[in-house]
């Protein structure tokens, strides 16, 4: 292994647009790194912001959501409300104090294995510059001595 | 010493209201009497850990334990009167999912005591702060120590019944202690271990009396700048009333009284996170598909995370927010 | 616990996983032996009792591998790692149903297009390739055994479009005994061929052989034409698609027309044809598009009518012999029922006016391929003689340029196929009618497919002169005498090297295709998509290039991409041959992915109502609770993820197989691979 953080990310795609550019960037054997583990869905419009917490609370670095083009839905128009729930849950977990890069959501026809793999390369670029994240759950990870109060000053 | 069932309560990370809720159940609390033996309940009587202790194990029959684990204190009670007790309930929304004193779960340690002993309202001149153990000539004496998050009950220790509300109703209160009697005298069965009791499979919304009709938000308002239609539903007006994914029980008195429900009976059934069945619903009514209007609308919920997650923080997927452990941990 | 702190059951499936090799495809980056035998030792607990790696899972001994396991090991749960499940889902599903499986207890994970096609590092790939299996083990225990949903086929079809792959597949359909509904906007069918004067390679005349279909088609009692008409709507999904057409109204009583033509020549209105004639000619405000129409009724152009214009006129309807004119008739709407639809909606033409250094437009002696089409038709305009603008000049030189708006960054990136032969077709027929001197300007010349290239050489020896290069310029300004009075080809000259002025009289722009101006919006009419380019995606770009994605839904000619005549109409009988086939199974079975409403669990907020576009949730009024009509349910899983109280459930995707999959996927973490 190298020395460089090798993140793990969480991708959504939906079954008929992402999953399939995924498919078409390996039936074209366009590389991108191997930290994307995806997870399928009918539709992008399946995705509930639950998955993404879980990912996050697994111990995922990044989570990336993908669906078909707007105005592109299989389901015609499910992944507008996609789009809606990731707004909404990104300004969530803002305010749980998650970098905001860590979560994306980007739109890949069928038809684009070149961009899906492209975007997949950004985005594990952009998690190895955020770090790892780990989230904590921290009662666990932390012996309750490590935050000792401070002394009384004399 | 009685042959009654033996019944304890405690009071971890918590406001009290929960054994105020118990005493509203008026004279049912006669029923209660004369069917327990009230071993441990430091709020009502005098009692002590050592006692406590000295019990054989599984000797309590049902222990209502309120409040969340904030300190190494809470986190031995509550291993404790697990130990003790054949029935273990998370009584209230603090033991369920963490309530109000979970939302400490969006600070650190250190920011939170900063702010209770270094604000303006302190009056602190020598910006002195709480010591966990010092040394007498007696010998060293502590005082608990805040562990680095609010922890759920269950999060600790096993529960066998959750029973959840900010604080649970007292006619809730009343149906199971009934209950808990007709078990007693073989008249009827405890519902399966992990139930949740005292509060109805559906949500809010069941319970709700506003006319509700299919639904498109354009904007999102605050309840005192608006001009409510008394008879409509709440969400639908604009409001972002959390009824649709809180759990029924309360007979929707909130919305009933003209105020949005907030939350405090936490996820329905099934539910592994409360904030992002809120989150979805909430995303999936808007009426807009363009990125910019989207974002619009959703600045009418100016603190999503303390608006999905004011009860639920501690008990959701992610439990804290990061400021909470980050700092630590680095 | 209920909604606290899930952890892990033990689980007591019996799971199988099986690691394909793919040959080398996985192999050669993965190590497959060690990943099945970490799965059947490091999965133990969560109940994996056998893993297993072999050379071709796919093949027949790989499947009889899994079915002797299942009963001989009493697998309840196979996890087969290998392909996408696009691919062999149904395979191994049919192996663990062959061995009294529930086809839906098993989880195909692909670690070939997800994993070792994508990814070099091998032991990043193994490392990927356990976490996946991991999380198809996680999320199989949660899988319950489904049913596939029957439901009967309704027999009729409709076919879209009326163009030559529309025609073949209704006439394929037609004749094997079934109703087909053939939709076509225009007033006639026939498509872009109709236009055409004659087609390469064989120089057949179009109309002759195309009119005969189209007569055919018809006459055909299997086939109901509904001509000046377009789809509105398509509901319900494979087998039963309801679909609402409207029927423009022509003005004219079907029933009464004998197709005489009077209304026609007695209609003083004359109007540029942009449509059938490329603008270069006229036709009258009632018409036929041309002499062959099929049907031979004529429609009426409402906005250009002197009597919808002013109020007065009616001349056609004054000689009318059968009084056949009404011109109060309304659009109607009509619903029909259908069990396939055959989509061939065709292409546009590139705009050349784009181009703008190629001057058309702006340029008068600058034609598309289409309007020579048209100049070279003997019906046509000019009644086939090759002239200049003016209507009389016969051109002396003729410079026909190759690839405009194609393969082009600037405007199509894609090659239109048909443009280089069109290009010498063109050169062909300009040599013969003309004797002019012509130059092909092409980027590279593309005549592959049977009797092309003969047609290539045969040009060659006419004299027909070949100029490799984009030409960068068509101009009438002229810097030499000789150029006085001309256009101006402007090319570098690749094979010479040098930078060429070539002035010609007449330049044929060989344009390219492009998708329907309306194609996207067609597309979401049919529940389709469409690729970067705008062609409609077809199922499997190799396998199946007849089938789309929406099951039921079938694609045919210029609609999935540019082709030629053979290849158009081989694709409108392949799609004849999976209607047809589909009609025969009398009822299909539908995958069970569908949503459902606990009704204990539903509070009735109707958050979900306004969700589904199939409009499968309705409000119960009296219960207070919504509910999924289970038919029009898609499976997209939208209001599942919506319901606030965690009332609706999805089977194949539900919460539970989720989450497990994720925490699955998340037990391994890249920086520490476990090598087995």
């Amino acid at each position: 292994m190298t020395d460089k953080f090798e993140p793990t990310i969480i991708g959504f795609t939906c079954n008929w647009c992402s999953y399939r550019a995924a498919d078409l960037a390996g039936t074209a054997r366009i590389k991108y790194p191997p930290n994307v583990r995806l997870v399928r869905l009918m539709c992008s419009g399946r995705l509930d912001p639950t998955f993404v917490f879980k990912a996050l609370s697994s111990g995922a670095d990044g989570v990336i959501i993908t669906g078909c083009h707007p105005g592109e839905c299989h389901y015609l128009e499910q992944n507008y409300k996609a789009l809606r729930r990731f707004q909404l849950m990104k300004r969530t977990l803002v305010g749980l104090g998650l970098e905001p890069g860590r979560v994306k959501l980007i739109w890949a026809s069928a038809a684009e294995g070149a961009k899906f793999a492209s975007e997949i390369n950004t985005f594990v670029e952009e998690i190895r510059a955020l770090g790892p994240l780990h989230w904590g759950i921290p009662s666990d990870a932390l012996p309750v001595s490590s935050v000792a109060l401070e002394e009384v000053p004399a | 010493m009685s042959d009654k069932p033996k019944f304890a309560m405690y009071w971890a990370a918590s406001c009290g209201g929960c054994e105020i809720a118990v005493l509203n159940i008026n004279e049912k609390i006669l029923d209660f009497d004369a069917n327990f033996e009230v071993v441990f309940w430091p709020v009502a009587m005098d009692a002590k850990y050592k006692d406590v202790e000295a019990m054989e194990d599984g000797s309590i029959l049902l222990t209502l334990f309120n409040g969340g684990i904030r300190t190494d204190e809470n986190e031995h009670i509550a291993k404790l009167l697990r130990r003790k007790s054949k029935l273990l309930v998370a009584f209230g929304s603090c033991a369920n999912e963490g309530c109000v004193p979970g939302l400490a779960n969006f600070s650190s340690i250190k920011d939170m005591v900063d702010t209770a002993y270094s604000t303006v309202s302190t009056d602190n001149p020598g910006n002195i702060r709480p010591l966990t153990s010092y040394d007498m000539p007696e010998g060293t004496i502590h005082i608990p120590t805040l562990n680095p998050t609010l922890k759920t009950l269950d999060q600790v220790v096993d529960v066998d019944y959750y029973m959840p509300g900010c604080p649970p109703e007292s006619h809730q209160i009343a149906a199971v202690i009934d209950l808990v009697i007709q078990v007693l005298q073989g008249k009827a069965e405890l519902p399966p271990k992990g139930s949740v009791i005292g509060a109805g499979p559906s949500t809010v919304c069941d319970e709700c009396q506003r006319s509700r009709n299919v639904k498109t938000i354009t904007s999102f308002k605050r309840i005192m700048m608006t001009e409510i239609d008394p008879d409509l539903c709440l969400l639908e007006q604009g409001i972002p009333c959390n009824g649709p994914a809180t759990r029924s029980g309360c007979n929707a008195r909130c919305p009933t009284a003209g105020a949005q429900c907030i939350g405090c009976y936490g996820p329905a059934e099934g539910v592994v996170d409360y904030g992002a069945r809120l989150i979805s619903a909430f995303a999936s009514v808007i009426d807009a598909t363009d990125p910019n209007e989207i974002d619009r609308i959703l600045d009418g919920i100016p603190d999503p995370a303390g608006q999905f997650y004011r009860f639920n923080l501690a008990g959701s997927l992610l439990r804290s927010s990061k400021s909470a452990w980050e700092k630590e941990k680095a | 616990m209920t909604q606290h702190g899930e952890t892990n059951p033990k689980s007591e499936e019996r799971i199988g996983v099986y690691v394909c090799h793919c040959g080398t495809n996985i192999a050669g980056v993965v190590d497959v032996q060690g990943v099945a035998e970490w799965a059947a030792s490091q999965l133990e607990h969560r109940g994996v009792v056998i893993g297993r790696d072999y050379k071709f899972m796919c093949s027949s001994l790989g499947q009889e591998l899994i079915e002797k396991d299942i009963k001989e090991l009493g697998l309840t749960r196979v996890v087969v790692a290998a392909c996408s499940p696009h691919l062999h889902e149904a395979t191994f599903r049919t192996a663990c149903k062959n061995a009294g499986l529930n086809p839906y207890l098993c989880e195909l994970v692909s670690i070939r297009e997800q994993v070792s096609w994508v990814h070099t590092d091998k032991a990043m790939a193994t490392a990927k390739s356990k976490a996946m299996i991991s999380g198809g083990v996680e999320r199989v225990i949660r899988h319950a055994p489904l049913e596939p949903l029957r439901v009967p086929i309704h027999p009729d079809t409709m076919v879209v479009g009326g163009g030559i792959a529309g025609i073949q597949s209704a006439l394929e359909i037609a004749d094997a005994g079934y109703h087909v509904y053939l939709v076509e906007r225009e007033p006639s069918i026939g498509g872009h061929m109709a236009q055409f004067d004659k087609t390469f390679p064989t120089l057949d005349c179009s109309a002759c052989i195309l009119t005969p279909k189209m007569v055919q088609v018809g006459t055909h009692p299997n086939i109901t034409m509904l001509t000046w008409s377009e789809v509105e709507k398509v509901d319900g999904f494979v087998g039963n698609f309801t679909v609402t057409v409207r029927k423009k109204a022509r003005k004219i009583i079907e029933e009464l027309c004998t197709g005489c033509g009077i209304c026609q020549e007695k209609c003083p209105k004359k109007v540029i044809d942009d449509v059938y004639e490329a603008g270069l000619g006229y036709r009258k405000a009632v018409y036929t598009p041309f002499p062959q129409a099929v049907p031979k009724y004529p429609v009426m152009d409402v906005p250009n009518c002197t009597y919808f214009e002013k109020g007065t006129c009616k001349a056609c309807e004054k000689f009318c012999p059968t009084n056949a004119i009404d011109f109060k008739q309304q659009d109607e709407i009509l619903t029909l029922q259908v069990g396939a639809i055959v989509l061939a909606t065709g292409y546009d033409l590139f705009d050349a006016r784009r181009v703008t250094n190629y001057g058309y437009g702006r340029l008068p002696n600058v034609f598309t391929s289409l309007e020579f089409e048209r100049l070279s038709n003997a019906a046509g305009p000019t009644n086939g003689n090759i002239v200049l603008r003016d209507g009389k000049t016969t051109p002396k030189s003729v410079g026909i340029v190759h690839c405009v708006g194609s393969r082009d960054r600037n405007f199509n990136n894609y090659c239109s196929v048909i443009c280089c032969m069109q290009g010498l077709k063109f050169a062909h027929l300009v040599h013969e009618r003309t004797g002019a001197i012509v130059y092909n300007f092409y980027i590279d010349m593309r005549t592959a497919y049977k009797a092309y290239d003969e047609f290539y050489q045969r040009v060659l020896e006419e004299g027909t002169l070949f100029v490799r290069g984009k030409v960068a310029e068509i101009t009438d300004v002229a810097r030499r005498p000789d150029e006085d009075g001309h256009l101006i080809v402007q090319v570098e000259d690749t094979l010479a090297s040098k930078q060429r002025r070539i002035p010609v009289d007449m330049v044929i722009l060989s344009t390219g295709l492009q998708p329907r101006y309306d194609a996207k919006e067609t597309a979401k009419r049919f529940g389709l998509s469409c690729s970067a380019d705008g062609w409609f995606i077809e199922k499997h770009p190799k396998l199946d290039p007849i089938s789309t994605m929406t099951e039921g839904i079938y694609i045919a000619g210029c609609v999935q991409g540019p082709k030629d005549i053979p290849s158009s109409v081989a694709q409108g009988a392949a799609a004849a041959a999976r209607v047809l086939g589909k009609i025969q199974q009398r009822e299909i079975s539908i995958e069970p992915v569908r949503a459902s409403v606990n009704q204990d669990q539903c509070s009735g907020c109707r958050i979900c109502n306004n969700l589904c576009p199939y409009n499968a949730i309705s409000f119960v009024e009296d219960r207070a609770v919504s509910q999924v009509n289970a038919a029009l349910c898609q499976g997209c899983g939208t209001c599942v993820a919506a319901c606030p109280a965690g009332a609706i459930s999805g089977t194949a995707f539900s919460n539970a197989q989720i989450l497990a999959q994720i925490e699955g996927l998340m037990m391994l973490n890249l920086e520490e691979p476990v090598t087995a």
